[in-house]
């Protein structure tokens, strides 16, 4: 069942909210060997579905109410372990709520549990978590993409309708295309920050999962607001998304990449990009070729600035005042055996480079001129979105790929993100959605669109889920 | 560039200070939490003064204005747009293991106050939120740390080295310190911490083209410790350049106990701080309306009020500088004067009150001397209920006790003799006890008079109305 229709059956008083926890509870233990969560509030849940059952009339019409959802453990609820997925909050209950899983709550949504993810958000593949990887719903010995691969696998199970996710450089659009479903990652200072743990503060940006982009628009509306407690928020009028999924933005111009052929693409998402192509022209929209050859040295600049950024925020963990504390004799003892023994090897090795790239002497050669590449391929949108509505990309370069893959080079996931970090570098909004399947495998492609262009990304990709089947298909 | 009259031994010391002010807004730097001293330890501490995972600084707007307002005070430039930077160590009592500070982009830039007719210029003046507060000596075995101050605003002065010995640093400080206290931004309280100092000194020859080798001088927490410490460094470094020694650029510890400094880090072992502009806070604009309506509610400054002081209540120019040097005796003056003579009560205040609070090193507001009394004592002045000499044992009573003035005369008998009556029968009594010197008098010796002006003073325990004592005596002498 998709959101949509099990919230109109939630409205019609064919379901209850009840039931639907209860079923959603069911599935999430019966496809426990996905290692898709980190935290279940079974009793929790429930209460609280009863709770919107007996006042139905306050709920009924609320964009999520009765609807349960999985949250990424990356956001903070109050009284409720939130550990990012490492030993270093393994026990943490934060005695605060994030502003994204508020918003979640008075939208009338059931959180049934906290999803796994890499450690702080950091890995493409969900293999970083000190709990344990996820396993792909497609395929148990594949990973389900990350750094949000609970939250995609969660949806892609049909464990819960909808799930939130973080996307730093491709963490929600990444894992929803290796997982066959639709993930936004929405202008940076759309939704608010507040309350959800920072990796790197001036690319992070919460963003709903969903099968489709119906879902999507509806968890964003609720997600979205301006929040006075994050500083980088943006003061808005809000839009109801939902609503504009029925507009007709009329024929658009969409932006392609020129010599895409040559970006190390395989050649499955390849064809499923042609294919997607065709359906977009048949829809009315006419392609503008772009050239775009600034775009591998945007993984050089985030892989400078991300680290950069982790290294900063990360400093708080030190054992003095919360999270993991290790014994020690004396105080600097007790930073280097607290974040030796806390932090995984991605971590640490990202707070490594960080630090490194900050240090005196080779601030410029790193930070300052990642912070160029990073300017340039902002003005370097800005001058694409003079010409094109949209820019239409693969979201990935392949399918989901097996669990602890060898490679000789240690940059190797880095460049699965490839073209996903653009958007984040730019703080533009970008939306993955299914565009085809190969062996049995779902592919994905993205829209990247302008500033605040929500309405428009979540708008084309509908009219796209339309006309077209795979954000259907589960496993 | 030198000036001779500041060398030491042939040395000219050049100087620069690093002041940190707390300022005085009711919540912190960056989160909604109470700026308060003196609470018990940890109570005004909010998430995000504790460093919790995912939560976020919102800049507090108050301490923005009272930025500007040190800006504008030292005709300094104002930012048009301030950038926040993290600057990065790890320490218990920076619960973020960051401070967000300004680096680059500061409130202020190229401001220069006037230290006695001398320009000292100001390089930059800064928004940073202050640490927590680490102590050692609660608990036997353990730290802990007190996170009230964590996140308290702190507005942090830098001079460029245009000073040039320990006292004129000591004036420059005295002078910054007069100016957040008229601005009404900070308390300026040392020995409480809300201003801190930290000095850079070097030596150099008066002809040398370059400054010498600085050494950074840290946890210097009174006016005299400054002067002290400087002192104690300018010596140290003239002894080493003298034995063919460099210094070496590091940081120092003042020991006011021992009075000298001590090396804490030298250069090679400086900590790297990996400043980056901080990311949660966006480029902060000020527009020329806030700074306009910061202006146009800006304080009176000592000159300013010193001009007032003179117009109003009739001061002379030495006078009111005397009591706008520092702000809450120039508002003392001004609650005294609402009521009392202006002139005596400057008189007063410039004199015996002054001395008192210099004899017992203390601050007018920590003594138990108050406006409405101190008012009341120049009022029973004026109007003849006592005299000035009675005057100067009430206020001593009232240094002590705090007692009310009128209690005080009444209970102690303090009133003046100004009954004709009464003090012409003890005259009468002096005169006839004392007739070989009224003889001596009478035949020319005019000096004799002070005599009976002091007999009379003694029979009456000094409360005879001075005036008409003399007029009584001089009828009565003829």
């Amino acid at each position: 069942m998709n959101f949509q229709e099990t919230r109109n059956n939630f409205r019609k008083k064919q379901v209850s909210a009840k039931e639907l926890t209860e079923e959603s509870l069911k599935k999430a233990k019966e496809k426990s060997e996905l290692n898709a969560f980190i935290s279940h509030f079974e009793e929790y849940a429930l209460e609280r579905a009863s709770n919107i059952d007996a006042n139905f009339d306050e709920f009924k019409d609320k964009p999520l109410g009765g609807i349960p959802i999985a949250h990424k453990d990356i956001f903070c609820t109050d009284g409720k372990k939130t550990t990012c997925a490492s030993k270093m909050l393994e026990n943490f209950i934060p005695p605060y709520e994030s502003t994204v899983t508020k918003n979640c709550n008075d939208a009338g949504s059931i959180m049934i549990g906290k999803t796994n993810m890499d450690e702080f958000a950091m890995g493409s593949s969900n293999e970083t978590s000190f709990f344990g990887p996820v396993k792909n719903p497609w395929g148990q010995s594949l990973v389900p993409g990350g750094s949000s691969g609970g939250s995609a696998a969660c949806v892609a199970a049909d464990i819960t309708t909808i799930s939130t996710g973080t996307d730093t450089g491709g963490s929600i659009r990444q894992p929803a295309a290796l997982c066959g479903i639709t993930g936004l990652k929405p202008t940076y200072g759309l939704v608010s920050r507040w309350g959800m743990i920072a990796f790197c503060s001036s690319m992070d940006q919460a963003g709903p999962l969903a099968r489709d982009a119906f879902a999507c628009s509806a968890l964003l509306n609720a997600m979205a607001s301006y929040d006075e407690k994050d500083s980088t928020c943006s003061k808005r009028e809000s839009i109801d998304y939902e609503k504009g999924l029925n507009k007709d933005f009329g024929k658009l111009k969409i932006g392609i990449l020129k010599g895409i052929e040559n970006l190390g693409i395989s050649e499955e998402v390849l064809n499923a990009y042609e294919s997607s192509k065709k359906i977009l022209e048949q829809l009315g929209h006419s392609f503008v070729e772009l050239d775009f050859t600034e775009l591998s040295s945007g993984i050089c600049s985030y892989y400078v600035i991300a680290p950069a950024e982790c290294s900063s925020n990360l400093s708080r963990f030190d054992g003095v005042k919360y999270g993991h504390r290790s014994e020690a004799k004396n105080i600097s003892e007790l930073y280097l055996k607290t974040r030796a023994e806390g932090f995984g090897d991605e971590v640490q090795k990202r707070i490594l480079i960080g630090s490194y790239v900050l240090s005196a002497g080779f601030y410029d050669a790193y930070y300052r001129k990642a912070q160029k590449v990073r300017r340039m391929i902002k003005s370097k949108f800005d001058e694409f979105f003079k010409d094109v509505d949209l820019v239409f990309l693969p979201t990935t370069l392949d399918q989901a790929f097996e669990m602890n893959r060898e490679s000789t080079d240690p940059n190797r996931m880095y460049k699965e993100d490839l073209l996903t970090i653009p958007a984040n570098l730019a703080g533009l909004p970008a939306m993955s959605l299914p565009n085809g399947f190969s062996k049995n495998l779902p592919i994905g492609a993205q829209f990247v669109g302008n500033y605040f262009s929500e309405e428009l990304l979540l708008n084309t990709a509908h009219k796209m889920q339309e006309v077209t089947d795979w954000h259907k298909m589960t496993p | 560039m030198a000036q001779n009259d500041t060398l030491v031994n042939g040395w000219q010391p050049v100087i620069g200070l690093e002041i940190h002010v707390q300022l005085q807004t009711n919540t912190k730097l960056f989160s909604p939490a109470k700026n308060q001293f003196g609470e018990e330890a940890n109570t005004l501490v909010d998430l995000i003064d504790m460093g919790l995972p995912g939560v976020l600084p919102v800049l507090n707007d108050g301490a923005v204005k009272q930025g500007i307002a040190f800006g504008l005070a030292t005709n300094a430039e104002i930012a048009k747009t301030m950038v926040f930077d993290r600057k990065n160590y790890f320490y218990p009592d920076l619960p973020k293991g960051y401070q967000i500070t300004q680096l680059h982009y500061p409130i202020v830039k190229n401001g220069v106050v006037d230290v006695e007719g001398k320009q000292v210029r100001i390089h930059q003046a800064h928004l940073e939120e202050d640490a927590g507060k680490s102590m050692h000596d609660v608990y036997d075995s353990e730290s802990v740390v007190d996170l009230n101050r964590s996140g308290v605003p702190l507005l942090e002065i830098v001079s460029e080295p245009d000073i040039r010995s320990a006292e004129e640093a000591v004036k420059y400080l005295k002078k910054i310190h007069q100016i957040i206290t008229y601005l009404d931004i900070s308390d300026g309280d040392m020995s409480q911490g809300s201003m801190r100092c930290d000095a850079n000194v070097s030596i150099m020859r008066p002809d040398d083209k370059e400054f010498g080798i600085r050494a950074e001088i840290k946890n210097i927490n009174s006016f005299r410790f400054v002067e002290k410490a400087i002192n104690f460094e300018i010596k140290r470094q003239i002894k080493v350049l003298e034995s063919g020694e460099k210094v070496e650029q590091e940081t120092r510890l003042y020991d006011s106990v021992k009075d000298e400094t001590r090396s804490m880090r030298t250069k090679e072992f400086a900590n790297d701080y990996r400043y980056f502009p901080c990311p949660d806070l966006v480029p902060h604009e000020i527009s020329e309306d806030l700074v306009k309506k910061v202006k146009d509610n800006l304080s009176e400054l000592p000159e300013e009020k010193q001009k007032r002081l003179m117009e109003t209540h009739n001061l002379n120019e030495y006078d009111a500088g005397v009591l706008c040097a520092d702000k809450s005796t120039a508002d003392f003056f001004e609650e005294v004067a609402k009521e009392a003579d202006a002139e005596l009560a400057a008189k007063w205040i410039i004199g015996d009150l002054n001395a008192l609070l210099n004899k017992n090193d203390i601050s007018l507001k920590e003594s138990k001397v108050n406006a409405v009394n101190f008012s009341k004592l120049i009022q029973n002045i004026s109007n003849n209920t006592i005299s000035g000499k009675i005057a100067k044992d009430v206020l001593d009573e009232v240094w002590q006790s705090g007692e009310d003035v009128a209690k005080i005369i009444e209970g102690q008998g303090m009133q003046q003799i100004s009954d004709e009556g009464e003090l012409e029968k003890i005259i009468d009594k002096i005169l006839a006890e004392n007739t070989s010197q009224v003889e001596a008098y009478k035949s020319g010796k005019d000096k004799l008079f002070g005599f009976f002006v002091g007999q009379v003073m003694k029979a009456t325990q000094g409360k005879a109305n001075p005036g008409l004592a003399n007029k009584l005596l001089k009828n009565k002498l003829g």
